[in-house]
């Protein structure tokens, strides 16, 4: 399959190419990915009404014709009693792969099998420079509520922000070209069964970030003076840590803002309320039905807040909380290939010293010794060309990942902002209504 | 001979009166009056500080030899605005409500104004030479401090007695305290809670702001991914500063109008209230002095009825300059939302 092939390219060189298309002749100019984001703008998720498809969707569609691969995580629901219970999430995927066994399939996964998921990826290919996206955070206070049974508000936003990210979470690994090809990954979205993933502990969110950064800890402590070739990497590293900083304080924002809206929604209830015991005290008929009729456009315009509160929130303080724990992914990547240069480096040295060591050999006539320090340079020689090429390898690939990433990152703040506009408009259409039904009543009062 | 102020009337028209402008010095607040003389097409602007309407408010309270005084429901005038700057927001907002919000006092010049017009509206009250006095001459009234009207001279020689409690002979005015006590603690309630939404759009709309301007932050040229982020990034606080002028304009329509509105509300139901307290003890004096009932008609059915009716359309009025404002709001903000979606569509990420 033309993607299959695609992929293989990508993994070798880093040329870019253009699916070749009829569809795609407007996008040539592009580099067309097999970075797929496609299931990310068409997927169903349990939260959203039924979008009709906008310009942006068809437009991705239409590139992306060749590869389609839906994923949605829906129908939270809780298994067991008591503190043993856990959340059962429905794994829906809908694809035209063939590398799957069918077009349409369901599975149930719980949170530690995504934290399990991770894992294996990040063990396997973190240290070849990938990017790996990280898991959503684990809560023991949120999942702790849902556990002890409490039906309140508060829990069922918790599990709707969880499902939320757990589906994000997969849309990203399976669009990513490499991570998609990986067994793991499809057992995960096809296997009825999986073994339990035990090691997960280490692996909740806190514990990623933790994990993280003891590793740039760990590094920087190395004092790797990296003689570095190439600029763009040490350009690169400070962008992405300026960039992490700059989200942080978006995020804060943005969580003021959430709050904000939520507290308007409440002062407008209780404020529509008043109106209400206003409107039934009044004794004028054609007033107090205005104020009546006022009350509930009130309560309605309380309910827009509402949906607005959890727009913002879901729209871009996610979005916010995911990039940031991503760059810390990004910063991951580049700190492996610091690691593959160190070992190149003592690698190097390494055989420096056996060299030495055989000089000495020659001058002091030792043959019987001399043979095993040959053998021993051959060795050493054999580790530097394979580390070289490994830290070349890993290079690529970082340099190749984060340019994909930007993309991918750019796209998904885009597409973010036309969602979050198009709410915004229906929001305000709402309103429309809600006043041109209203004046009429205003009118009336005599 | 001088012309009983009875016969006198009021040479500008009421619906001309404005206050044009207001200027503060220090802790004074001075008002421009303008208004539009009835028998010619002049205007006249006049000066005045807060003490010469309170000065105003007074005489009309002591008017004397004019019936039914008494029965009046006295157009209230706004509390006295103190703008120094050592009076924070909350202490402001405690004395004035929503008359202290609003740029440049606003809000509490349109309370005054209203006021005026109110006063020149009214058939017995715009007889009042004190009225006319005000707003044509070009001095101010002086400082003279009037004697205390009959008002402020009755409640406090029965401040002791409890008249609260002391029944209406007539069941009519009996029903009419009940539901003023009744409506001036609900329309109170309703400013302050419509005061909190106000207060909680503002706050919104100065997060947005933030929000906005950090957006800026993210600007980066290096590559052609950056710059494409950048671009996301600044379309984004684009629209975060749509959606705080929207709060802002919500905010100022809410002030202007609905708020203006209930603010008035609530000062009318408290003018009602002070008019059937005065009666109260019109009719707690006759009864010691057992002049009997018939003469506690010191108010008439008709002012009550006036009233109501006069109040109902004026919430009315602005109940529809609320809406109005609203909606053209909403469709404006719509507009300007949906062309950025069109722009945003449109943006290419690369």
């Amino acid at each position: 399959m033309l993607l299959m092939e695609c992929v293989l390219h990508l993994y070798v060189s880093t040329v870019e190419l253009s699916l070749d298309s009829p569809l795609n002749d407007r996008k040539k100019k592009d580099a067309v990915k097999p970075s797929l984001s496609a299931p990310a703008a068409s997927v169903a998720s349990s939260s959203s009404k039924a979008p009709s498809k906008t310009l942006e969707e068809l437009e991705e569609e239409e590139s992306e014709d060749k590869f389609d691969l839906n994923i949605s995580v829906t129908n939270p629901e809780k298994v067991g009693d008591g503190m043993n219970a856990y959340m059962a999430y429905k794994v829906s995927t809908q694809t035209s792969l063939t590398m799957f066994r069918s077009k349409t399939f369901t599975v149930r996964r719980r949170f530690s099998d995504f934290l399990g998921l991770y894992e294996k990826l990040s063990e396997k290919h973190s240290q070849n420079g990938y990017i790996v996206p990280p898991p959503p955070e684990k809560s023991i206070l949120g999942m702790t509520k849902v556990k002890v049974g409490k039906e309140d508000p508060s829990s069922a936003e918790f599990v709707e922000r969880r499902r939320a990210a757990l589906e994000r979470y997969l849309q990203r690994v399976v669009s990513h070209p490499s991570l998609l090809q990986d067994p793991d990954v499809r057992e995960f979205l096809e296997k009825e069964e999986l073994p339990r993933a035990v090691s997960t502990q280490a692996l909740s969110g806190a514990g990623f970030l933790k994990m993280l950064n003891k590793a740039t800890d760990a590094v920087s402590k190395m004092t790797i003076k990296m003689n570095e070739q190439d600029v763009w990497f040490d350009e690169k590293i400070q962008d992405v840590e300026n960039e992490e900083q700059h989200m942080r304080k978006l995020h804060v924002m943005v969580e003021s803002l959430v709050n904000h809206r939520k507290e308007l929604s409440g002062n407008t209830a209780v404020f529509a309320k008043s109106v209400a015991m206003l409107g039934s005290s009044e004794d004028n008929t054609a007033l107090s039905r205005a104020l009546s009729q006022l009350a509930e456009v009130e309560d309605r315009i309380e309910q827009l807040h509402q949906e607005q509160a959890s727009n913002d929130f879901f729209t871009f303080s996610e979005l916010l909380a995911d990039y940031i724990r991503l760059l810390g992914a990004v910063k991951g990547c580049f700190d492996q290939r610091m690691k593959a240069w160190q070992r190149w480096q003592d690698a190097e040295n390494m055989l420096q010293k056996k060299r030495e060591a055989e000089a000495k050999l020659l001058w002091a006539n030792k043959p019987d010794k001399l043979q095993q320090a040959k053998d021993e340079i051959a060795e050493w020689e054999a580790k530097v060309t394979q580390y070289e090429r490994e830290f070349e390898r890993i290079s690529a690939t970082v340099r190749k990942e984060v340019i994909r990433f930007d993309k991918e990152k750019a796209r998904d703040f885009k597409r973010q902002i036309v969602k979050y506009l198009e709410s915004l408009l229906n929001s305000q259409q709402q309103l429309i209504k809600y006043w041109e039904a209203f004046l009429p009543e205003a009118k009336a009062i005599a | 001979m001088e012309v009983s102020s009875a016969e006198a009337a009021l040479s500008v028209s009421a619906s001309s009166i404005r206050i044009t402008d207001v200027t503060q010095d220090g802790d004074v607040l001075t008002f421009a009056i303008a208004s539009q003389k009835l028998n010619s097409s002049a205007g006249v602007c006049v000066f005045r500080i807060y003490e010469d309407f309170d000065w105003l408010q007074q005489s009309l309270f002591s008017q004397e030899n004019l019936p039914g005084l008494q029965g009046i429901i006295f157009p209230p005038l706004p509390s006295k605005a103190l703008p120094s700057q050592s009076n924070t927001q909350t202490k402001a907002l405690k004395q004035l409500g929503f008359l202290a919000l609003g740029q440049d006092w606003q809000s509490y010049c349109k309370a005054l104004e209203f006021y005026l017009q109110q006063v020149a509206a009214h058939p017995t009250l715009c007889k009042c030479k004190a009225l006319d006095s005000f707003l044509i001459n070009s001095e101010s009234p002086g400082k003279q401090r009037g004697r205390k009207g009959i008002f402020n001279r009755l409640s406090q020689a029965v401040e002791e007695m409890r008249k609260e409690s002391h029944k209406d002979v007539d069941n009519f005015f009996q029903n009419e305290r009940n539901k003023n006590t009744n409506l001036a603690a609900l329309s109170k309630v309703a400013t302050e809670k419509l005061l909190d939404v106000v207060m909680t759009e503002q706050k919104l709309a100065l997060a947005c702001g933030h929000f906005a301007t950090s957006l800026h932050l993210c600007v980066n040229q290096d590559d052609a991914a950056a710059v494409a982020f950048s671009k996301v990034c600044l379309k984004l606080s684009d629209v975060i500063e749509a959606v705080n002028r929207n709060f802002e304009k919500v905010a100022s329509n809410d002030l202007s109008t609905l708020g203006l509105g209930l603010d008035l509300e609530s000062r009318y139901q408290e003018a009602e209230k002070e008019m059937l307290f005065r009666r109260t003890c019109k009719l707690i004096e006759l009864e010691t002095v057992k002049k009997g009932t018939e003469k506690a008609k010191a108010s008439k059915r008709e002012v009550i009825e006036r009233f109501h009716s006069s109040r109902v359309n004026v919430l009315k009025n602005f109940l529809i300059g609320w809406c109005e404002l609203q909606l053209n709001t909403a469709k404006e903000f719509a507009e300007l939302y949906s062309q950025h979606l069109e722009a945003c569509r449109n943006m290419y990420s690369e």
